[in-house]
């Protein structure tokens, strides 16, 4: 008995894999339906946009700047919350929110991030991750200042409040062949 | 004397009763945390292969989710396929184009009312170029399966 159950234990043993999957979530933006007319620019303020381009060598060049990635996430928050209403950054647009029962100045940035057909997957992950990160750090704060709570600890209702406050806007631009 | 010849050389053996109660309390453990690998992988994306990040979570209802694996072929593959990235799904090579059939193929095997919930987990070589990834996400789009996740590790160096 003991011999068939050793037996069966190295079986699983071997075969176990431990590894739980993880990864960054996100939602890719639904196909422009063909036969409806595209709306010819849908006209996103200068000031409201925040343009990341990674080249084939995995250069970053953030709002026309040349930029390291660790300053990434910094430069990011900077842009979303605009803390000190400068004239450059997006525009906060009051917005009344149900679940908190108050206006609150949305901001109205979004993020745009274009990359090229040589760029690396990896660096690609990075900055994706860095700009995930920005917008998880500002909703976390957020939390902590409406709630004295972790964003991972809120109730359904309020995550939902935090997310209207800060809705994740970023964008990928639409891929296009530029030259090899 | 009566009592010395019971004695014996060295020490008695441990009892072994409790042995099989061990060794089946371990089997069902392994048994119920088991995760069989379902697809021989056929192109290099081994754990470390995978890009590292810090906003990870973890990826629920597997029974959910399908897999796109991109990556060099293994070197027994090499002579058929070349040494540059390929698109693997279930176990087979495959082309970009591919892709949307692959996704309804999948959707066909879930319940309808799991259909919105589906993930496709993209599990990518870190060195491999934008620009497949770039055509699968283009195709994933055109089969609308929006959701994807993009596998990746913690990060354990600075960055």
């Amino acid at each position: 008995m003991a011999d068939i159950a050793f037996l069966l234990l190295i079986f699983f043993l071997v075969t176990t894999t431990m590894d739980v999957d993880t990864g960054i979530s996100r939602k890719l933006p639904a196909m422009p339906d063909e036969n409806i007319e595209k709306p010819e620019d849908v006209d996103i303020k200068k000031r409201n946009l925040f343009i990341v381009l990674i080249n084939r060598d995995d250069q970053l060049l953030v709002q026309g700047e040349l930029m390291n990635i660790r300053e990434l996430k910094n430069k990011a928050k900077e842009f979303i919350l605009n803390e000190n209403n400068s004239e450059d950054l997006p525009v906060k647009e009051p917005t009344y929110i149900p679940e908190l029962g108050r206006t609150y100045p949305v901001s109205k940035g979004v993020i745009s991030l274009q990359n090229d057909n040589g760029t690396s997957y990896g660096k690609y992950i990075q900055v994706q991750n860095e700009l995930v990160a920005a917008y998880n750090e500002i909703r976390e704060d957020a939390a902590f200042d409406e709630y004295v709570k972790s964003f991972d600890d809120l109730s359904e209702k309020e995550e939902d409040a935090i997310k209207k406050m800060h809705p994740l806007r970023l964008s990928e631009a639409e891929p296009k062949n530029i030259g090899d | 004397m009566a009592f010395e010849r019971k004695r014996k050389k060295g020490s008695p053996g441990i009892n072994t009763a409790s042995l099989p109660d061990i060794v089946f309390m371990l089997l069902f453990f392994f048994m119920v945390a088991t995760v069989m690998r379902e697809v021989e992988l056929k192109v290099e994306v081994n754990v470390g292969d995978l890009p590292e990040a810090t906003e990870i979570k973890k990826l629920e209802k597997k029974s959910l989710v399908s897999y796109i694996y991109v990556g060099k072929p293994k070197p027994a593959f090499r002579t058929m396929y070349g040494s540059e990235p390929r698109i693997q799904l279930n176990s087979a090579f495959a082309d970009v184009n591919d892709i949307r059939e692959y996704i309804i193929a999948e959707r066909e095997l879930r319940d309808e009312a799991e259909i919105p919930f589906m993930t496709t987990s993209l599990k990518v070589h870190v060195d491999t170029k934008m620009g497949i990834v770039t055509d699968i996400k283009q195709e994933l789009r055109k089969a609308s399966a929006l959701k994807i996740n993009y596998s990746a590790q913690e990060r354990t160096s600075e960055l």
